[in-house]
Parts: C-alpha cells; sequence; structure tokens
C-alpha cells in the first residue's frame, strides 16, 4: 500500500515542503541541547572553552555541518511558504526551489571547507 | 492550526529571518577566526546588543517552533487536540526558559 | 510489441486486494476504456464510475499508477510504458466497491466552507452589473471551473493527515464567492474557513495545484484567503 501511496509524490515542491518540516523537526530537537552548552558559561568560561574543544573532533563538525544545511534550507523553505502566502502567485517555483536546495548546500560546504 | 496560531508562527518567521542571517554569519565569523570561549564571551559579555538581538530570537523561536511542532505531532500522531496543544507549549516553555538562561549565560557580566 | 496489457484493479472496499486482468492493447485507449473492457468481457461484478466519457463531467477519476487523475483523459501510452497498470479507488474517502468511493465527506466539507452562495437581493430587484474585468470577478473566473472530480481531494496530503482539513476544493469555492460582489455572507465564510481544518492547515505542497485537470490553482486560491482571514482575525472581524 505503501510504495502505491508514495508515486505521485515526486514534485520538487512536494518534496520542499518535506525537508522543510523534516528539517524544522531537526532543529527543534537540537535547540534544546544548544542552549543547554551555551549554558554552561554560567559554570565560567574554562568550562565553555571545554566543550568548544570537545566539538573540534571530526564527527562533530560534520554534526555541524549538517546543522548548517538544515537551518540553512528551513530558511528558504519558510521563505518559499511567506512568498507563496504573501506576494503574487509566480511560474518557476520548482526551479526555485532546487535552487533554495543548491544554495543551502553550498553554504553547508563553504562551513565545511572551513572547518576541515 | 487556526487563524491565530498561523498569524504568530508566520509573524515570528518574518521576524526571525534576517535574524537567521546574521547568526549564520556570526558562526562563519567565529570558525573562521578560531574564536576562543574567551574571545566569544569577551565580546557578548555586558552587551545589551548581543542581549537584544539573541534575547528576541529566543522568544521568536520559543513561539515559531511550539507551534510547528504542534502541527506535525497533529498530524503525524494519534494524540488528541488537548494532549498536542499541552505539548506544544511545554516545549515552548522549555525552549524559552534554557533560552534565556542561555542568552544570560554568555550576556551577564 | 505487446498486444495485451496487464492491468492490476483494486477489488474489494477497505479491505481488499489487486486482480489482474489481460486486457487486449488497442491504439488511442483510455484508462477508462481498459476498465470498461474488463468489466464487460471479463468479471461483470467490478464496480466502477463514470459519465461523459469525454473529460467534461470529473466522474471517472481514479488512482491510476499511484496519481488521482480522470481515466477518460489519461491514454494509456502514457500511464503504461511498461506493459503494467495499476488501477485503484480515489485515496482520501471511504471506498463502496472497488473503484467507487463515496464523496459524501467531499461535499460535506464544501458545505462546512460555506462553499455555497449567499444572496443579498430578490427577483425583484435590477439584476447586479458585474464587470468582468475588476480584480475581483477576474480572481473568482479564475478559481469557478471546479466540477467537484475530487482530484485535488485525493491527492492532498493535508486531507490525508487532517481529518478536519476542508480540502482545496472547498477552500477554492469558498476564495470565489469571497470574490462575488453579490454575496452576503462573507463574515460567517471567513469565520468557517478560520478554524481547526481551515485554509491554514494547507502546506503548499501544491500537488493540488499539478494535478488539477481543470488547471485550477488551490494553493494560490487558499493562499489568498490565508491573507482575508488573518486580515479579518486582526481587525476583529472574526474570532478564534
Amino acid at each position: 500500500m505503501i510504495e502505491r501511496t508514495l508515486k505521485h509524490r515526486d514534485s520538487a515542491l512536494w518534496i520542499a515542503a518535506m525537508v522543510h518540516r523534516v528539517s524544522g523537526l531537526a532543529l527543534a530537537i537540537f535547540l534544546p541541547l544548544h542552549f543547554l552548552t551555551l549554558g554552561l558559561a554560567i559554570q565560567g568560561e574554562a568550562r565553555l572553552e571545554r566543550f568548544l574543544r570537545w566539538s573540534d573532533q571530526p564527527l562533530v563538525k560534520a554534526a555541524e555541518i549538517a546543522l548548517i544545511f538544515l537551518f540553512t534550507v528551513h530558511l528558504l523553505g519558510g521563505l518559499r511558504i511567506l512568498v507563496i502566502e504573501n506576494l503574487e502567485w509566480r511560474d518557476g517555483q520548482k526551479q526555485l526551489a532546487t535552487l533554495a536546495a543548491a544554495l543551502s548546500a553550498l553554504v553547508a560546504f563553504a562551513f565545511l571547507v572551513r572547518v576541515f | 492550526m487556526n487563524v491565530r496560531l498561523y498569524v504568530w508562527q508566520r509573524a515570528t518567521a518574518a521576524v526571525m529571518a534576517p535574524l537567521v542571517m546574521v547568526h549564520i554569519a556570526v558562526i562563519f565569523y567565529a570558525t573562521r577566526h578560531g574564536m576562543s570561549a574567551a574571545d566569544i564571551l569577551g565580546r557578548t559579555r555586558g552587551s545589551i546588543a548581543w542581549a537584544a538581538f539573541y534575547g528576541l530570537f529566543v522568544l521568536a523561536v520559543s513561539i515559531h517552533a511550539s507551534i510547528g511542532v504542534r502541527n506535525v505531532l497533529s498530524e503525524w500522531t494519534p494524540l488528541n487536540e488537548r494532549r498536542v496543544d499541552a505539548c506544544a507549549v511545554f516545549f515552548g516553555l522549555v525552549l524559552a526558559v534554557l533560552g534565556l538562561r542561555a542568552v544570560a549565560a554568555v550576556v551577564l557580566p | 510489441m505487446t498486444t495485451e496489457l496487464a492491468v492490476s484493479l483494486w477489488r474489494g472496499a477497505e479491505h481488499g486486494r489487486y486482480e489482474t486482468y489481460r486486457v487486449p492493447l488497442r491504439s488511442s485507449q483510455t484508462v477508462l476504456d481498459v476498465v470498461t473492457f474488463v468489466q464487460r468481457h471479463i468479471d461483470p461484478t467490478l464496480s466502477y464510475r463514470f459519465a461523459c466519457r469525454v473529460g467534461v463531467c470529473g466522474s471517472c477519476a481514479m488512482t491510476v499508477n499511484g496519481k488521482p487523475r480522470w481515466t477518460c483523459r489519461t491514454h494509456i501510452a502514457k500511464v503504461a510504458g511498461n506493459g503494467k497498470l495499476e488501477i485503484g479507488p480515489l485515496e482520501n474517502l471511504p471506498v463502496i466497491k472497488d473503484l467507487t468511493t463515496d464523496m459524501q465527506p467531499f461535499f460535506e466539507k464544501w458545505q462546512r466552507a460555506k462553499g455555497a452562495f449567499t444572496p443579498t437581493q430578490t427577483r425583484h430587484d435590477a439584476i447586479a452589473q458585474i464587470k468582468p474585468d475588476t480584480p475581483a470577478r477576474k480572481a473568482a473566473d479564475e478559481a469557478i471551473e471546479c466540477i467537484n472530480c475530487g482530484v485535488c481531494y485525493a491527492a492532498c496530503d493535508t486531507v490525508r493527515w487532517n481529518g478536519d482539513y476542508l480540502g482545496p476544493a472547498a477552500l477554492t469555492r469558498a476564495w470565489t464567492l469571497v470574490n462575488d460582489e453579490r454575496d452576503g455572507g462573507n463574515i460567517a465564510r471567513l469565520q468557517a474557513i478560520a478554524g481547526a481544518g481551515g485554509c491554514h492547515a494547507c502546506h503548499s505542497h501544491q500537488s493540488c495545484q499539478e494535478l488539477c485537470p481543470q488547471a485550477l490553482n488551490p494553493t494560490a486560491a487558499i493562499a489568498a484567503l490565508k491573507r482575508r482571514t488573518a486580515a479579518a482575525y486582526l481587525k476583529g472581524e472574526i474570532k478564534i
């Protein structure tokens, strides 16, 4: 049943909406952790510094690169919605959606180049 | 989702669009300059500007993310309306409390 | 070149199975032709709906290889590339039997969205002079050719995930009435579509707009309704 029902979800715009939702969920899970680590500064600068050093390892950096991608793609997906809902209808949305994904990958790649 | 939640979610999204871009720029700047905790806190401690920026960001995201999570719970889980509302409110409060605590942690002198 | 087509048809109701039939492959054959052949020559117990068979009534809508479409306007050559075809009833609606669905929920939501005209005049008043080129009338005309086939409703994932959601067709009709200057029921209408299953549930997946056989754009209509209801809410004209 599942295979049958998923077949028409191959449009770039459907995928854009799904990526937007999944990235939002991932960011929602990440955010409390992010706030907790920043809160380490309460225990003093050395504590935060220890965490920053710990986060220098490749696996954590890889996760950060993924987060940058999710963050950017969620922003661009949100802009897609704000444009559809507040501006005149435009054609070429599929191309724009694909461009947005590419742009997010580019930003994440730029970050990768910085940290590795 | 209803018109009230919609207005709050879209409004906080619009507010955050520029904040997100600045935050990405901050991340890139910090990593390029290999900033240590001392470097970062040296910039943020006692800064009203950073307090205002990230304070606003935290409040906006608490509202925005909790409404978003509410939608996902409502559409993808069998939880009823009241449970979904409760989860969303709880999540929003968690984000606000932890977030403002984090802002205080880096901003208070 | 094959001369036969293996077609799988849904048999049963909510529970059932796909059964395969072999039908002769002919040129310019439509999916409706194939279903009709099965019912007339192989299995007379097959249930399905059609009426005009020329693409103006919308009765023959079914799920064809995973996409909801009008079967009378779908050529076999376009969908059965490898000689395989799978046909099921429209999704998001209760199945009565085989390929026929119960359209009642679809029409109930039409009513719930206040998709019916609310008159403000009587036969004793002069006929309203509606200019066809005003922005409002143009907006209404662009959205009005809906013939309630249910393809958009079947395609919509928000309908699938949210039982309250009124759906693209009902909301598009509400939009045409919001733009009708003769209609007197707009506050009630905006109120009706501003609640739990209203226009704000739409995530702009745009399956509706991509699959509508009448080339309507429910995504755009719903986006406009989101603006209208938000403005009405902020002005205090409607409440939550």
